[in-house]
């Protein structure tokens, strides 16, 4: 396998899936945050919330990622402010990280935000009779039940994450061993003359990571006891 | 003892309007469908908030809206049995039955008691979704208990089952009664078991109290004798 990836392959695929491993753990947090309130609570605005929240599904990626690099690049409003702090994001893998959170965020929200929309709310009633307080329901009933959403809208997230193109080259750009994720990888070597056999490797590689995560979620999902209706 | 009093108005008009207090081992809320009945465990509970309202709990307030105190659920050390169970589908038996004493971080030294008198044994390893209706609501009165209440609510817990099973639960019922020293609100529609169970009846009607009966009383309204279990 080392061989018949090249080192510079080998690099490219060890940065997709951090970025995209990194990118769904640092969203998840938020994700079932905004997916909370989404659910439970009253929001005002919430078509506002909403559309904003479907923006990056919406919009074309290489708007997404040039939006990225109006706020978080090292000129930008947001951006200026961070680097004062020593903190830039702008051609760094961690802005590949924001890229691919940011693309993925909508699927993850909506994955999870189905999965608390299912919860039977007269459970958390019961727990609620029993003495559990909001934190100690939101963790024994809440997130057990919807776990197997959880996990699918992870894997969704984590999938887009894996695949981003269009926001990452814009808001990144293309630097080898920091944000030549794979999908550029695959694009720069169409650009260049004779590159195909490599391209056909690299396919072959994100066909095998797109299968390996499907069946994760469908492991992980499965041992993971499915809600059924009450008779 | 208990005392409710309790002011509210639904969105589509009906409205409750009830004042009782008791201090018997098991009282009764008697009424038809829709009544009102399940409204008032609701409050008392503190599922529902009503408009308006005052409920002490031996002696200590749950509810005051004129004085601005609402316990919230969770605080008010209430066990609540639901008509249709609500056993938690992801947990096991022995899970669901010791829900409560975790949450309250209370020891649960009563359990094998709980577990033979109710007869759950056998079911301990078993999921929700493969007992059998009787054996549901069983688990559900457990698990009430085993939270340590300073009153157990049983809403028309006999709901739904077949005769044989609900006649079987009554009997635990009973037996519950004879032997643990905890308080009960039973809500019904089923003269038969009011009679059976009730130290003292509380009639409503349309949101509305109508009677505050002795069981003898009761009895003879209803044409029932007094031969309990």
């Amino acid at each position: 396998m080392s061989e018949w990836l090249s080192p510079a392959d080998w690099q490219a695929l060890r940065l997709s899936l951090r970025v995209a491993g990194v990118s769904v753990l640092v969203s998840l947090p938020f994700a079932l945050a905004l997916a909370w309130t989404l659910s439970r609570k009253r929001v005002p605005g919430r078509l506002l919330v909403e559309a904003a929240l479907f923006l990056p599904l919406t919009l074309p990626p290489v708007v997404t990622g040039y939006a990225l690099l109006a706020a978080l690049g090292r000129q930008g409003w947001l951006g200026a402010w961070l680097a004062e702090l020593g903190i830039v994001v702008a051609f760094r893998w961690t802005g590949a990280v924001i890229a691919a959170a940011v693309m993925g965020f909508p699927l993850l929200v909506l994955s999870i935000r189905v999965a608390f929309d299912g919860i039977d709310r007269r459970l958390e009633d019961a727990a609620e009779t029993l003495g559990a307080g909001p934190w100690r329901r939101f963790l024994t009933i809440v997130l057990p039940l919807s776990a197997s959403g959880i996990i699918a809208g992870c894997v969704l997230a984590f999938a887009r994450a894996f695949g981003e193109f269009g926001a990452t080259i814009s808001f990144v750009s293309n630097i080898p061993g920091e944000t030549r994720t794979l999908p550029i990888a695959i694009y720069e070597l169409m650009q260049s003359p004779g590159g195909e056999d490599d391209v056909l490797r690299l396919a072959w590689v994100a066909f095998a990571v797109a299968i390996a995560a499907t069946l994760t979620a469908g492991l992980l999902g499965g041992s993971i006891w499915h809600r059924r209706r009450h008779d | 003892m208990i005392e409710v009093d309790l002011g509210h108005r639904y969105r589509d008009g009906f409205g409750l309007e009830i004042a009782f207090q008791a201090d018997v081992r098991c009282l009764a809320l008697f009424g038809d469908s829709g009544a009102g009945k399940t409204s008032v465990l609701a409050a008392i509970a503190g599922l529902l908030r009503p408009r308006r309202g005052r409920i002490v709990l031996d002696g200590r307030v749950l509810l005051d809206s004129a004085a601005g105190i609402c316990l919230p659920a969770a605080e008010r050390g209430i066990g609540y049995v639901f008509q249709d169970g609500r056993l938690f589908p992801h947990l096991d038996v022995r899970g669901n039955l010791l829900y409560g004493a975790r949450a309250r971080r209370r020891q649960p030294d009563d359990f094998d008691a709980i577990v033979e008198l109710l007869a759950l044994a056998p079911l301990l390893s078993r999921r929700p979704d493969g007992l059998s209706g009787g054996e549901r609501q069983r688990v559900a009165i457990g698990r009430a208990l085993l939270s340590g209440p300073g009153i157990l609510l049983l809403d028309e817990p006999m709901t739904g089952l077949h005769r044989d099973a609900a006649d079987q639960l009554r009997q635990y019922l009973v037996q519950l009664k004879q032997a643990l020293a905890v308080a009960m609100v039973l809500v019904s529609h089923h003269a038969g078991e009011v009679a059976m169970l009730a130290d003292q009846v509380v009639l409503i009607a349309d949101g509305r109290m109508t009677g505050q009966l002795e069981p003898d009383t009761f009895r003879f309204r209803h044409g029932l004798t007094a031969s309990i279990a």
